[in-house]
């Protein structure tokens, strides 16, 4: 392995400096130590990325292990990861809103509008099931597009925009459960079947067959190993710098056994959810598309500098009405995640403090709510944290207005870290 | 200088509503020349090169590119033909990388996705041939200095192989070094065949790179200067029009009150 870094890092001087190497050019040292320096030097410059969210899941994790004793169990963390993947939807189409410096207050009653229109579909209408999926999301990503237009076109700040869409969607869902003849009105359980036999808590990959998860892992890892030796393979023909083979390794490592010590856990009660697995697949699709589209790049570039977007040729109205479409749309999968759950389509779908906790799950995971800086795996890391607080309250009998308290320290703890983050990053050159 | 100039303005007149902006101009700028416009504030600089680069048509007058006589309407216009444009305020994203800034609005693509190698490599290669050195082409443009941003947005502006490089103001705001890392730019652009108008108020600069000196006075030309053969004073006084003072006034009256 050693031997690998040294030539690694000696084709990694710096080919711009013909003659005199600049002091201050920035040259990885090779090995560990060069790592462990890199990430220092990230983490003092601000660049805090997904840190604060592994210490505070640590922290909570040990707090509750004590104070709880059914929470550091297989069917706690089981449901937590299965529960985690409605709120993670939501978040997830917040991720973009957020690059963008925006916000989408409207995804809560989107949300619960989704969970009705699905419901009167199947229940009322008694419509085939898929087609009553496929006819809640575009329903979702209309509603997007409706307020992402007013919000770009019009030029009505985008708050205002959601904070009015969140009334009106959340009436239009009253309406429509309370006046659907076939229920008799009020909340709407759902048939069996469709949605509900695949996202429900009892449904699993591959039948709860213990070698499912360890497939779903062995993937995962798999294909993160592959595509970085590709990409170092691709770069050092091009002859510009490229990952080392022991950070590679490193990263992979540790992939490996997040993803085999999860899947392991898992395992101990009934594998992996397909709620956990369709959310997963839905993050790095959006991770994908983020990093590595124009579209994506188009999208950070608005949330940074919307002149400069601009004269780069950029449609920011364009790139805003797509980003609110794909947010009400995560909004609207969110809701048919929630309906899974609880079988039904409720009147108080939509309430309390569940949209503060969509917003402070993307925001906990480390993508910011100034604009222009986020990842998609923000949300899951974030969903994972606030899920596992939600839970492990629960587990403790905590009382609603304990919970409403601690959920605002969280939320605004995250809120002050990415503030605190983001100064430093000005201090030090890199806001 | 016996070529045909790449871009030739020729009798540009541009109002805005009541303001005569520009009446009148001429502006000849041929490959590898680095022409200078200078001239006091108001003095029509900033409009002229707004015209050229297509942010206001002009209302009469012709524009002749290589020759040929061509219409310049909007920004994309002036693009297609080959002219590149690097504002004062930089239009750089601060939270994207060199290369993702270079490559903005014009990514490459393989397979549907983007080529980060391809764009990295010729991001190396093109700051490689400007002899523009920076930290690392994966660090945010909020991580540079003003310097480097603005030798970055320079390059840029090189993405598209331009023949005709407009540099509004590029050394304002910039210390010592970092203007002597700007001219140095412009220096190489003018090697690789360029045209390059270069706006700027700092005499020093202009006498430093400049072939030509274009003096703009109250949107009109006030003379046009080879930069080697001509004095710092001579050109402040044609942007100041010291040679029209209170002496020299007196003087043309009595000339003509004695005819």
């Amino acid at each position: 392995m050693s031997n690998n870094t040294t030539t690694d890092s000696g084709a990694q001087v710096p080919q711009t400096a013909p003659a005199a190497i600049d002091p201050r050019l920035l040259v990885r040292e090779e090995g560990l130590l060069g790592l462990w320096n890199d990430f220092r030097r990230k983490v003092s410059g601000g660049e805090l990325g997904s840190l604060p969210v592994v210490v505070g899941l640590a922290i909570i994790w040990i707090v509750f292990g004590i104070l709880a004793p059914n929470f550091a169990t297989a069917s706690t963390f089981t449901s937590i990861f299965y529960e985690l993947a409605a709120t993670g939807m939501a978040a997830l189409g917040l991720v973009f809103v957020l690059i963008l410096g925006e916000i989408d207050l409207s995804v809560l009653s989107v949300s619960g509008l989704a969970a009705a229109i699905y419901a009167v579909l199947t229940v009322g209408e008694h419509m085939n099931a898929w087609l009553a999926l496929l006819v809640t999301i575009i329903a979702g990503a209309a509603i997007g597009m409706l307020q992402g237009a007013i919000f770009a076109k019009l030029g009505v700040p985008a708050f205002v925009v959601t904070l009015a869409g969140n009334l009106g969607w959340f009436g239009v869902m009253l309406y429509m459960l309370n006046t659907d003849k076939t229920t008799g009105g009020g909340t709407i359980t759902l048939l069996p079947g469709g949605l509900n036999s695949a996202l429900q808590e009892t449904s699993y990959f591959l039948g709860s067959d213990i070698a499912g998860a360890y497939i779903l892992a062995a993937l995962g890892v798999g294909f993160f190993l592959l595509s970085s030796m590709l990409e170092q393979g691709r770069r050092r023909k091009a002859g510009i710098p490229f990952r080392p083979t022991l950070e590679i390794a490193l990263r992979s490592g540790g992939l490996a056994v997040l993803a085999f010590g999860t899947a392991f856990m898992l395992n101990q009660y009934y594998g992996v959810p397909n709620a956990l697995l369709i959310f997963v697949i839905a993050v790095m699709a959006c991770d994908l598309v983020l990093r590595r589209t124009s579209f994506g790049r188009k999208v950070f570039a608005v949330g940074g500098n919307i002149e400069a977007a601009r004269r780069a040729g950029i449609s920011v109205p364009k790139i805003r009405i797509a980003v609110f479409t794909i947010s009400s749309t995560f909004g609207a999968l969110s809701g048919l995640f929630f309906a899974a759950q609880t079988n039904s389509a409720t009147l108080d779908a939509g309430q309390g403090a569940w949209l503060m906790l969509a917003i402070a799950s993307a925001v906990v995971g480390g993508t910011s709510l100034f604009g222009g800086r986020g990842k998609a795996w923000s949300a899951l890391l974030g969903a994972l944290l606030i899920q596992s607080i939600a839970v492990g309250l629960d587990l403790l009998n905590m009382q609603a207005w304990d919970q409403y308290m601690v959920t605002a320290v969280v939320v605004l703890a995250a809120v002050i870290v990415d503030s605190l983050s983001r100064r430093t990053q000005k201090s030090s050159g890199r806001g | 200088m016996t070529s045909a100039p790449v871009l030739a303005l020729r009798g540009i007149s541009k109002r805005f509503g009541a303001v005569q902006a520009l009446t009148d101009v001429d502006l000849e700028v041929h490959a590898g020349e680095v022409v200078a416009l200078v001239g006091d504030n108001g003095a029509g600089k900033s409009t002229l090169v707004k015209t050229i680069a297509g942010v206001h048509p002009i209302d009469e007058g012709h524009i002749e590119w290589e020759g040929n006589e061509v219409r310049i309407n909007r920004p994309q216009d002036a693009q297609h033909l080959g002219v590149a444009t690097v504002y004062q305020d930089l239009a750089l994203c601060d939270n994207l990388d060199v290369v993702g800034n270079l490559y903005l609005g014009r990514e490459l693509r393989r397979w549907g996705a983007l080529d980060e190698v391809a764009m990295e490599k010729r991001t190396r290669e093109l700051l490689d041939t400007l002899s523009i050195r920076i930290p690392s082409v994966r660090i945010p443009i909020a991580g540079l200095s003003g310097g480097q941003r603005q030798v970055v947005a320079i390059a840029r502006a090189m993405i598209g192989e331009p023949k005709v490089v407009l540099l509004d103001e590029p050394t304002a705001a910039l210390g010592v070094e970092q203007t002597a890392q700007v001219l140095d730019l412009v220096e190489r652009l003018r090697e690789r065949g360029l045209g390059v108008i270069l706006i700027s108020h700092n005499m020093a600069d202009v006498k430093a790179v400049a072939d030509t000196v274009a003096v703009l006075r109250l949107g009109r030309n006030n003379g046009s200067f080879p930069a080697k053969d001509t004095t710092h004073e001579q050109i402040i006084a044609a942007i100041t029009g010291a040679t029209d003072n209170a002496v020299t006034r007196r003087q043309s009256r009595t000339a003509e009150a004695s005819k």
